[in-house]
């Protein structure tokens, strides 16, 4: 089984947002850059398939020379080989139809993608990567089982969850629950030491075409002051949800 | 020229999401001075949607409750039929399946988490959240047909009455590629993406055989409980519940958090919600400055008083 993993290279979950150049673009002064955590949970996956199943796991990231060391992190937890398409992912339209090109060069049969990237939340690729692959896709999966070219898939719902049945090849939009947040990998010294040598190939976008376009960015209004009331009038908050924030 | 809106059901009935995506799509087709449309699939009463702006009822009745790859391809001949140049959806979890493919069936732009009406038709410009809510961003459509996916909660349900037909909508099915072998779903429970008010906890409960203070509270106020990251990474509460960056967002009217500190990503995670009342024994949790009331105390004390007084406050307002 050949495998492909679709990795994000965004900002930590724990870091502050802030914007430069009259707000239109990212300001990543001081922002420590992270495997997307959906691609992560993918990743982790793969590795199992890998172990158990004997499958070759590729990894590709859409995105500048600054993306790289994430690819590498990716290597050094155990993928084979990475790709970098080497334009800046700002669209999710032109980001899909880059790896469209990627995955059908390489021919996979599963290829793993998270269900958003924790940056722009677009959670369009996966979708529009399946459709343009002619693949079946299953969105927010939280547990993937393959056996010979059948799948089984079971996809977060509100409210529970839903089992499914497909076939090969399969695009997933992944996420927590793929494996346990215990599963994860810090990659060691013999597997960054690896990584080093493993194959990081650098490919020119072609014709890729954007159909949305950020024009400006901006931060929520600042917070009102809490209103604290005492533990011993519990009445008040009732008063105060029922009368004033009208939520009761 | 119209604009078309997907309105999803649950168990025969329209979901509010579903109504808030009309109300959005009317005043959307007032900006653009076009009629509004709407798919429904496999409805017996259509009626109340003439309340919330819908001229025209297409109906669809499918053997399967729900497929993203038929239900876009069906969307798909909808919106052709219709010559529709915007179509919205929601943002629930089959809404967010099935808008790649319609996007890619239509060759049409799609921008999820949209919180507001657009400020410019022409260039097409809508504001939707990014980062998990830390930020907003101005983006620009670009393409004939543009996909909204409307942030739960964002809009509001705004009623407008109009006279509505409704017409009987044959598309040509195409089989999917993915089976639905089955739904495991709790049918009593409210789901935090529906819920008008989420009660949620976090380690400060100290373990999941105290849960029950959470559901009681729930069921007074006919609430979804979830939970926070360190909880479901402890296997206290099932991965379903975590709420935040990497979990489920929550956009409720209101939010009650239990013992949860207020890590930044579980911040982002709730802010969409409207009012957040945090109860917490630690008056330096981060979470105070980002609700608008709280309580310091013992989640152990505070939560049953307020089981108590809510029974009371219901029975009076009942």
């Amino acid at each position: 089984m050949k495998i492909l993993v679709c990795i994000s290279h965004v900002p930590d979950t724990t870091s502050k947002i802030n914007f430069t150049e009259n707000n239109s673009k990212f300001d990543s002064n001081a922002v420590q850059f992270v495997i997307n955590p959906n691609d992560e949970f993918g990743l982790t996956r793969a590795m199992w398939f890998k172990e158990r199943q004997g499958a070759s796991v590729d990894v590709v990231n859409v995105g500048g020379p600054e993306t790289e060391p994430t690819l590498r992190k990716a290597l050094a937890i155990g993928a084979d080989a990475a790709i970098r398409v080497n334009t800046a992912a700002t669209d999710g339209f032109a980001v899909a139809s880059a790896l469209s090109k990627i995955a059908k060069e390489g021919d996979y049969d599963l290829i793993i993608a998270g269900r958003e990237s924790i940056d722009y939340n677009g959670g369009v690729v996966p979708g529009l990567l399946a459709a343009s692959l002619g693949a079946s896709f299953v969105n927010n999966c939280i547990a993937l089982e393959v056996e010979g070219q059948n799948a089984t898939a079971v996809r977060e719902i509100d409210g529970g969850k839903e089992t499914l049945s497909t076939a090969l090849p399969l695009v997933i939009g992944g996420q927590k629950g793929l494996v346990e947040e215990s599963d994860l990998k810090i990659p060691n010294m013999r597997g960054i030491m690896m990584a080093r040598k493993k194959p990081l190939r650098v490919i020119e976008p072609e014709n890729i075409q954007e159909k949305t376009r950020t024009i400006s960015f901006e931060k929520p209004a600042p917070k009102g002051a809490i209103k604290m009331v005492d533990a011993e009038n519990i009445d008040e908050l009732i008063t105060l949800l029922h009368n004033e924030a009208k939520v009761l | 020229m119209s604009v078309l809106v997907y309105i999803e059901s649950e168990n025969g009935s329209f979901k509010k999401a579903a109504l808030e995506v009309a109300s959005y799509g009317r005043a959307m087709a007032n900006a653009l001075n076009s009629s509004l449309s709407a798919v429904v699939f496999n409805a017996d009463d259509m009626s109340s949607l003439s309340n919330y702006g819908v001229d025209k009822v297409l109906s669809v009745k499918m053997t399967e409750d729900y497929n993203a790859e038929t239900y876009a391809d069906v969307l798909k001949q909808a919106a052709e039929k219709e010559q529709a140049k915007v179509v919205v959806l929601s943002s629930s979890a089959d809404s967010k399946y099935l808008a790649p493919f319609l996007s890619f069936g239509l060759d049409a732009g799609y921008v999820p988490n949209v919180v507001d009406l657009p400020d410019s038709t022409a260039p097409f410009r809508v504001k939707r959240s990014v980062f998990t809510n830390k930020a907003f961003s101005k983006t620009e459509i670009s393409t004939e047909i543009k996909i909204i996916g409307l942030s739960n909660n964002a809009f509001g349900v705004v009623e407008q009455a109009v006279s509505s037909t409704v017409e009987v909508f044959n598309p040509e099915i195409k089989p999917s590629k993915v089976v639905v072998k089955g739904i495991d779903k709790a049918t009593d429970k409210v789901s935090i993406a529906d819920a008008d008010i989420v009660v949620s906890a976090g380690r400060g409960l100290k373990g999941p055989e105290n849960w029950n203070l959470v559901e009681d509270l729930a069921t007074v106020l006919g609430a979804a409980t979830a939970c926070s990251k360190p909880v479901s990474d402890l296997g206290w509460r099932p991965h379903s519940e975590h709420v935040g960056q990497t979990g489920k967002p929550v956009a409720s009217n209101l939010y009650i958090a239990i013992g949860i500190s207020g890590a930044i990503q579980h911040l982002a995670g709730v802010s969409s919600s409207k009012v957040k009342v945090v109860i917490n024994t630690d008056p330096e949790a981060p979470f105070f400055k980002a609700a608008d009331y709280g309580i310091v105390g013992d989640a152990f004390e505070v939560v049953p008083k307020l089981i108590e007084k809510l029974k009371a406050f219901k029975a009076q307002n009942a």
